[in-house]
């Protein structure tokens, strides 16, 4: 949490007039008592009318001078809330953005968006309460302190005895509150838990008739709730009586002690009534300070989780000085015994793997769940490093040039459609901003998406929701092929990017790459034989080790791993 | 946090407005009526503790008038003269009594107001997931789940922390304001006057200041809705941003939105911030008039030194409630809104009632589907006039491009949607008549989404049947190709399912589901393209097991790969909603139709 008002060096200036402004608050509001008792010490007594209203218009300035500075740190306060969230939300983005796939496993997608949405707005919440509440309320408590001393010393040893009683209740009950309430806390994320997975399973729970069972499940969850609920709130109830009491017996004190002085000549009236003021203005900000304690640990624990990320350096990284790819060279790709092994993982994924991929051929890979097939391609562009061996592009080991240089090279399909939200247009320009629209509608109809682009009214000006749920699962993945297509790339990846596709539009959509991408080196990840067999070379994955290589005739005679996938999806004739 | 309960649920920052106020809060009432005498008791002790409360900054100034009396006979050469202390410790024993009595009586009320508010929670809770059991499936066609999920998470949540604040404060808040509004008056009229001049002044300004800072607040939400989106779609899509070279498009546009929402939090902010201060200057223009008027009229010998002390101590007490009065209103409409979003839910209407009457049939597994009508919506009756004759023990396989009514079929048999003509037959009776916990006994199902929940590997497997012992399971284990991945997991059986299913790989999952369905030992199976995320070898031992183990059952099968399905007994095409061509795998190789195609389109060459 303190790192984060490291933040404040960006603010320094609307930080500290902010404390100042707060201090000149609370010091002309805590005046207005003393001139009370003036009034009523020296006016009264003296039935001096003249003095009554002077000290009054003193007064009314105190008073709008307190609503100015009051106004003032108030709009401070709300700038700097805001200015460092806006700060920290930019950092935590790009920290994301410069990221690597191991990172984004380590932390998981899902925990990376809420360290930069709920996390950043809760610490945007607690810097904008600090100069409100946070400040405010010691700096009250300590000038209201140290007024009432200074009016009546005698008296000060009241707070000798309330301080540390009051302490102790409020610590008891935060301390017993506490574990309490991360219990329920808990609870209740199960029962959302459970709640989702009911809704999101809906099918599946009646299809096994199994609706009884998970309400029994929500029930129990539900009932464990409800009681340390009433537990915790019970507790909780405790404590304002509590402090109502202690304050209202502090006045009873005062009362007391005070009537004795003055009927003792020790004492004046306004002075027992200023000197009560300043003591329930101490009491108020001590309550307002265990308001802290309540607020605190949860921005606390939100400014961990954004110092995690912003802590983190990413694992790829571009070399100090970056070689550069021969313009002239089309991108042959050399795999030179390289072996990958996910971080903390006790076995490698990809073991010893060796093979040239030549620009104008198609290298295929296939193998069964789990082969380390797509883990095989995401090394190409570097979204994950090799852990042992090297890639080499054109004879310059990848990790030599700039990731910049490196992935402008490549044109990329993922297995989903991977579309952002925005025109279809902005889409396919997504990794060539300045190509024609000539190019993008080329790519499009090499994809076989121009004909569903044209039956929309839109058409390229088409708007895509977030997530493209208004597009079906082929259309996805047909944008996404264009999109790749539109970078006129020196190599293309796809992974496993035709399986949402019916047949006929998949036999079509390859017919129509092969003429456009001939001089590209061509990767395809495949689940399906028929898309892969008259690729230049097959690679064929088992368990993260090569089983074979070659072509298709050769593989089926050669290797038994992937005669073996063929003759699970052929019929004899096909295999003959 | 994934599937549509993203970051951005959580994060509901304006005021929703309810849409019908008068008629959600009877009905809250209502839901309350279980409550009314310990209602009525909260009622009772909040406002006779507030009335405590009230009398004892008069009692305090009498106090000090006896005081200041004294002083001034003493000052006066009055014989005898003293401070009354006596009567003075006399009040001070009072004061000390009403003090308890007051924090007594608060928390008495929260005491029981607790129990009454986790009460009604649980109620609530309890209504909405037994409600999502009685919806038509078609409810969610429309409706996402995130947002039935908010009602019962966000919804209910704020029902549970605003339903005792409002109860309780509005009782205390206005018999507080009565309260001292009667003491005042009862002091001094003329101070009471003066002290509240400025009352309604700083209401017309609280406002509207509420009214013009709502304006940049639905801006800010607004704005904040753009970013978080920005921030998940970023975040999921993140390899292509990185391949594509995306990083500075996509942190630029996020740095323009991030100063957006920055200049657009700064004012709204300063426009809620400005209510503090307007207050504080109310009650210190008060304060001032209090201490100026009351001195004038204690000199002129019309009021006592404690009036001016008390009425201090009501002035400041007197900003606290009609600061809470502001708020109730905004927390007030807050749980009237959810209450109504909750009871909107469970208003929806339930699907239809079971047909009792006839009994659980033992199957043979002959399904016939007789001139059945059907559309997701009531203007698109995309199935017309559809006829399926299957006989016991025949495999059937469904397959035709997307969209053409494959799950369609699958979803009419399970009775997750209604035929709208026609009827569907098992054995020959009418699946309506069946109830639905019997009819859904007949079937085993596996789809093509994994759905598992949060337990362990065990528990899923066990789904349909918690009670079934291990044998049983081991057996639907192993048919299903399970047991063997599950000896290499670090916990085996025990292994938990997290909250993400991602600590199994895609194809485990599958295979789950489908030693799930295995386990609920059905007389009719159905597979939606359930080995999809399985490789073709992994498939054809499922495959094997499966027919193992329906042995002469009825099976159905939606495949995308057609080579899984040639040895079925039936095939199915189907296309826009209509069976075009049914037979064997020979049979319609050699019609050379539409599926002819579509099989031959599997091998086309590329060049």
């Amino acid at each position: 949490m303190i790192k984060m008002y490291g933040y404040l060096k960006h603010t320094w200036w609307q930080a500290l007039s902010a404390i100042t402004a707060l201090t000149m608050r609370v010091m002309a509001d805590l005046s207005l008592p003393d001139y009370m008792m003036r009034i009523i010490d020296n006016g009264i007594v003296l039935k001096d009318m003249d003095y009554v209203i002077r000290t009054g218009t003193s007064m009314l300035m105190v008073a709008i001078l307190v609503v100015v500075l009051f106004f003032t740190s108030n709009f401070l306060a709300s700038y700097i809330g805001s200015r460092v969230g806006d700060l920290i939300r930019k950092d935590i983005f790009k920290k994301i953005e410069s990221f690597s796939l191991v990172e984004f496993d380590r932390f998981s997608t899902a925990s990376l968006i809420t360290r930069s949405t709920n996390d950043v707005q809760q610490v945007q919440h607690i810097m904008a309460m600090s100069f409100r509440i946070l400040l405010a309320a010691p700096l009250t408590g300590i000038v209201a302190l140290i007024k009432a001393v200074e009016l009546t010393p005698s008296l000060s040893w009241i707070f000798m005895v309330i301080f540390p009683i009051m302490s102790i209740a409020v610590i008891l009950i935060i301390g017993i509150t506490s574990p309490k309430f991360e219990k329920v806390q808990k609870l209740t994320d199960k029962l959302n838990l459970i709640a989702r997975e009911s809704l999101s399973g809906i099918r599946v729970v009646r299809a096994f008739n199994a609706q009884k069972t998970q309400t029994e499940k929500f029930q129990t969850v539900n009932q464990a709730v409800y009681s340390n609920n009433v537990t915790l709130m019970r507790i909780m109830s405790f404590m304002d009586p509590v402090i109502m009491i202690f304050m209202s017996f502090t006045t009873l004190l005062i009362l007391y002690t005070a009537s004795d002085r003055i009927s003792a000549g020790m004492m004046q009236i306004g002075q027992m009534m200023a000197f009560m003021q300043y003591t329930s203005q101490v009491l108020a900000s001590f309550i307002n300070m265990t308001m802290i304690f309540t607020m605190l640990p949860r921005a606390m624990v939100s400014a961990r989780r954004i110092r995690e990320v912003l802590d983190t350096q990413p694992m790829i990284i571009d070399p100090q000085i970056p070689l550069s790819f021969e313009p002239t060279k089309k991108g042959e790709i050399v795999f030179d015994r390289v072996s990958f092994r996910y971080p903390k993982a006790n076995e490698d994924v990809l073991n010893e793997i060796s093979f040239t991929a030549k620009p104008g051929t198609v290298t295929a890979f296939i193998g069964s769940t789990g082969s380390g097939k797509s883990t095989l391609i995401n090394l190409i562009p570097r979204l994950y490093d090799v852990s042992k061996g090297s890639i080499l592009i054109d004879g310059v080991d990848i990790r030599q040039v700039a990731q910049k240089d490196l992935r402008a090279k490549i044109g990329y399909v993922p297995q989903k459609g991977m579309l952002l939200s925005g025109t279809i247009e902005d889409n396919l320009l997504f990794g060539a901003p300045e190509a024609s629209h000539e190019v993008v509608e080329h790519a499009a109809s090499i994809a076989q998406a121009s004909t569903f682009i044209h039956e929309k009214e839109d058409q390229y000006l088409f708007k895509l929701a977030q997530g493209a749920t208004n597009l079906s699962g082929g259309q996805k993945q047909r944008l996404s092929i264009a999109r790749a297509l539109v970078k006129q790339a020196d190599v293309y990846i796809f992974d496993d990017s035709f399986s949402a596709l019916d047949f006929k539009t998949d036999a079509a959509l390859r017919k129509a790459l092969h003429k456009e991408v001939g001089e590209s080196t061509l990767f395809i990840v495949g689940q399906r034989v028929s898309t892969i067999m008259n690729a230049d070379q097959i690679v064929v994955l088992e368990k993260g080790r090569i089983a074979g290589i070659g072509k298709h005739r050769d593989l089926l005679k050669t290797c038994p791993v992937y005669y073996e996938i063929a003759s699970s999806q052929l019929s004899q004739e096909e295999l003959a | 946090m994934t599937s549509g309960h993203g970051p951005m649920m959580a994060m509901r920052t304006t005021v929703v407005k309810p849409k019908d106020f008068s008629k959600t809060v009877k009905r809250l009432i209502r839901f309350t009526s279980p409550f009314m005498f310990q209602m009525t008791l909260v009622i009772v002790m909040a406002m006779a503790g507030t009335i405590f409360a009230i009398i004892a900054p008069k009692l305090v100034g009498n106090i000090t008038s006896k005081v200041a009396e004294g002083l001034y006979q003493i000052a006066q050469g009055v014989p005898n003269a003293k401070i009354d202390l006596d009567y003075v410790n006399s009040i001070i024993n009072l004061l000390a009594l009403l003090y308890s009595g007051h924090a007594l009586f608060t928390y008495l009320q929260s005491y029981v107001m607790v129990k009454v508010t986790q009460k009604i929670t649980f109620n609530l809770r309890l209504l909405i997931t037994e409600k999502i059991n009685h919806l038509p499936l078609k409810y969610f066609d429309t409706e996402p789940i995130g947002d039935v999920l908010s009602r019962i998470t966000y919804d209910v949540d704020t029902i549970a922390q605003s339903f005792q604040q409002s109860v309780t404060q509005s009782i205390t808040a206005l018999t507080t304001v009565i309260g001292i509004l009667f003491m005042m008056f009862s002091i001094s009229f003329e101070m009471t006057l003066i002290a509240l001049i400025s009352l309604p002044i700083s209401l017309f300004m609280v406002t509207r200041i509420v009214k013009i800072g709502q304006k940049y607040y639905r801006a800010r939400t607004r704005t904040l809705g753009m970013l978080n989106g920005h921030i998940e779609e970023s975040f999921a899509n993140h390899p292509i941003i990185k391949v594509f070279n995306g990083e500075n498009q996509q942190t630029q546009a996020f740095e323009k939105l991030s100063t957006k929402f920055f200049l657009e939090s700064w004012k709204s902010e300063s426009f809620s911030g400005m209510m503090m201060p307007i207050i504080s200057l109310v009650s210190n223009l008060s304060y001032i008039a209090v201490s100026v008027l009351g001195a004038t009229l204690v000199i002129q010998g019309q009021l006592q030194v404690g009036s001016i002390q008390a009425f201090i101590q009501y002035i400041r007490n007197f900003s606290a409630p009609i600061n809470q009065v502001a708020n109730i209103g905004t927390v007030l409409q807050s749980t009237v809104a959810s209450a109504e979003r909750v009871f909107e839910f469970v208003d929806q209407p339930n699907e239809a009632e079971d047909q009792v009457g006839t009994p659980c049939p033992e199957v043979t597994g002959a399904v016939s589907f007789r001139n059945v009508d059907f559309g997701y919506s009531d203007d698109n009756i995309f199935i017309k006039n559809l006829n399926i004759e299957v006989k016991p023990g025949q495999r059937v396989a469904i397959v035709g491009p997307t969209g053409a009514g494959k799950t369609t079929l699958i979803n009419l048999l399970m009775r997750f949607y209604d035929v709208k003509g026609g009827s569907i037959e098992v054995d020959g009776i009418d699946i309506r008549t069946l109830s639905r916990y019997d009819l859904r006994n007949i079937f085993g199902m596996v789809l093509q989404d994994t759905w598992l929940f949060n337990g362990s590997i065990r528990e899923n497997i066990k789904f349909s049947d918690p009670k079934a012992t291990e044998e049983q399971m081991l057996m639907a284990a192993d048919s299903a190709k399970v047991d063997h991945f599950v000896q290499t997991l670090p916990e085996g059986y025990d292994l938990l399912i997290n909250e993400e299913a991602n600590n199994i790989s895609s194809g485990q999952k599958q295979l789950l589901t489908i030693a799930r369905a295995f386990m609920s030992n059905p007389s009719v199976l159905i597979l939606d393209e359930a080995t999809s995320s399985v490789d073709t070898r992994t498939e054809v031992l499922i495959q094997r097991a499966m027919e193992k183990l329906m042995g002469n059952k009825t099976s159905f099968i939606i495949a995308h790969r057609l080579s899984t399905i040639k040895d079925a007994d039936l095939i199915l095409v189907m296309n826009h909603g209509a069976i075009i061509e049914q037979g064997t795998h020979v049979s319609l190789m050699d019609q050379k139709g539409f599926y002819t195609s579509l099989y031959l389109s599997q091998f086309e060459p590329e060049s």
